[in-house]
């Protein structure tokens, strides 16, 4: 079952399944934004076709914003009303709002629930924003850089509320430009970069297609030596045993496969590279 | 919720982060009030002549004005300020993505804004009684009640208006202040009829502050020239209402214009 498919920006497409979290990554500029904007029925697209909860949002009313929750790029809450108010005066706009109590508990703010917003940190101040977005009870959530500007434990929070969201059955579009929160979080990752999408798949199958081997490093008389491999189980019994037979040790030994990040910055920049041979 | 409850809903906590609002609660509530005081204190003992040669006790004068100034204060000013607050915070655009009618969310501001101005009419004149004995025109209270109505809801309408044209939050207070202040002074408000030349009159004449004065001036003092309502004012009011509701509905935004 198709949640939404869409043909925009130049020529994306692509389609979330209902209750997964659905990452859509991309460096800066990329269009990552636009796209949200053109699902969540913000922006006016020129062409293509868009479904999301099988409606149409640039013409969905009422009843089908009832079913979405929308967290904005970059959005400040009432710094004047409290946590349960600001939760309180959106649940008031739906059908049927979860209470606001259960809200707080989801997004972590137990002891700040009285708290004005002002006085809160940029963190807790985001996760208010995001219980906003879930206390209409909605069915898909579109979170657009929920972590923007975070520190460490502030992120780490933030992806413990977003992880909670798939457990109690929502359906998450979450855009972001860090390769750790869509590995971390998502069940399905689409790379966009320059406006195109230049990769897709689970965190594991992108981890997959740019595997080129594996690094070997270690220190030998204090020189770093780094050996490129193919195949490094092999590699590493031949580095291993003629260590033993010389009753060397082999300092800092390490073996690393590309990860996600480097696979990451791989694809966007081959697609940047590209942009610009165009121009 | 009804449409109705809808309404009262968003109203209920407009109030609340109105009156927690150390700015709004200070230039739309705190500033008038400072205003009659020192305009009362300094210029008490004096009189002013009126249009049609009558003359009254200052402190007469100076509370309808700054009634009037209170009220345009509450509505123009106050919602001009605060929803391009909320605009650039990009919490007009957050309330678009939820099912909340867009009108509803207006009708709460605008709601919140007439009340504040009722509000500060009772302050205003309560304060003008008690400590320099200008009576409240019981009498007159329908007509006052009535031209403040359609005062208020066309400042409403001219301050959502004036939100298209201030590109952010550090511009909102200036632009405000810049279009407003130079009418006060013109329009009587600081400075009585009798002390400006008949040329600023005239000139301020072509401005909403100034014929709202001269309306709300006749409803509240009972010597003023005319009585009750004064619709010849009001009409041109309305007029500017009108001309300000046709404005806002073009060209209000509900995205934030810098970014």
């Amino acid at each position: 079952m198709s949640y939404g498919e869409t043909e925009a920006v130049r020529g994306i497409d692509l389609e979330v399944m209902p209750g997964e979290i659905f990452a859509f990554l991309g460096p800066n500029g990329a269009g990552k934004t636009t796209t949200v904007e053109i699902l969540e029925g913000y922006r006016r697209r020129t062409g293509g076709e868009v479904v999301v909860l099988g409606e149409d949002p640039q013409r969905a009313g009422r009843a089908w914003r009832d079913r979405i929750g929308i967290v904005l790029q970059s959005c400040r809450v009432d710094p004047y009303l409290t946590v349960r108010e600001s939760l309180a005066l959106y649940a008031g706009y739906y059908q049927h709002p979860r209470p606001v109590d259960e809200v707080i508990v989801l997004v972590g703010l137990e002891g700040k629930a009285d708290e004005r917003a002002r006085k809160l940190s940029g963190g807790q101040q985001r996760r208010l924003d995001v219980g906003m977005a879930l206390v209409g009870d909605p069915e898909l959530l579109f979170l657009d850089e929920p972590t923007t500007g975070f520190d460490p434990s502030a992120r780490r929070q933030a992806w413990d509320v977003i992880a909670g969201l798939r457990e109690i059955g929502k359906t998450v579009f979450l855009t972001t430009h860090y390769m750790d929160e869509a590995q971390r979080l998502a069940d399905r990752v689409t790379i966009i970069s320059g406006g195109e999408i230049v990769a897709r798949g689970t965190p594991a199958d992108l981890g997959q297609r740019g595997r080129q081997g594996a690094t070997i490093r270690y220190r030998r008389d204090g020189e770093e030596v780094t050996v490129q491999t193919e195949t490094p189980v092999q590699a590493l019994h031949e580095l291993t045993g003629e260590a033993l037979a010389r009753g060397e040790d082999l300092e800092g030994l390490e073996v690393t496969r590309p990860t996600l990040e480097d696979v990451y910055l791989q694809l966007t920049a081959t697609a940047e590279a590209e942009d610009g041979a165009a121009e | 919720m009804s449409a109705l409850a809808l309404v009262a809903h968003q109203f209920r906590y407009d109030q609340k982060a109105f009156w927690r609002n150390p700015a709004s609660v200070f230039f739309t509530v705190m500033f008038p009030v400072v205003l009659l005081l020192i305009f009362g204190a300094v210029f008490g003992g004096k009189h002013v002549e009126l249009g049609n040669g009558e003359s009254v006790k200052t402190t007469t004068y100076y509370v309808p004005a700054i009634i009037t100034l209170a009220v345009i204060s509450a509505t123009m000013q106050g919602l001009a300020m605060s929803l391009v607050i909320a605009r650039e915070d990009g919490r007009l655009k957050r309330s678009r993505g939820t099912p909340l009618p867009p009108w509803v969310f207006i009708a709460g501001r605008v709601g919140n804004s007439i009340v504040v101005a009722v509000l500060m009419l009772a302050l205003l004149a309560a304060i003008g009684r008690v400590l320099f004995s200008v009576p409240i025109p019981w009498s007159d209270l329908p007509a006052v009640l009535v031209t403040l109505a359609i005062g208020a809801a066309c400042f409403c309408t001219l301050g959502i208006a004036l939100t298209a044209a201030i590109p952010s939050q550090d511009a909102a207070a200036p632009i405000v202040n810049a279009l407003l202040l130079p009418l006060y002074f013109l329009s009587g408000i600081f400075i009585p009829d009798d002390e400006l030349s008949s040329g600023v009159i005239s000139f301020a004449n072509h401005f909403p502050v100034r014929d709202f004065f001269e309306a709300f001036i006749q409803a509240y003092i009972p010597a003023a020239p005319g009585s009750g309502v004064d619709w010849g004012n009001l009409a041109v009011v309305a007029i500017w209402g009108v001309a300000g509701l046709l404005l806002a509905v073009k060209f209000f935004r509900w995205t934030p214009k810098g970014g």
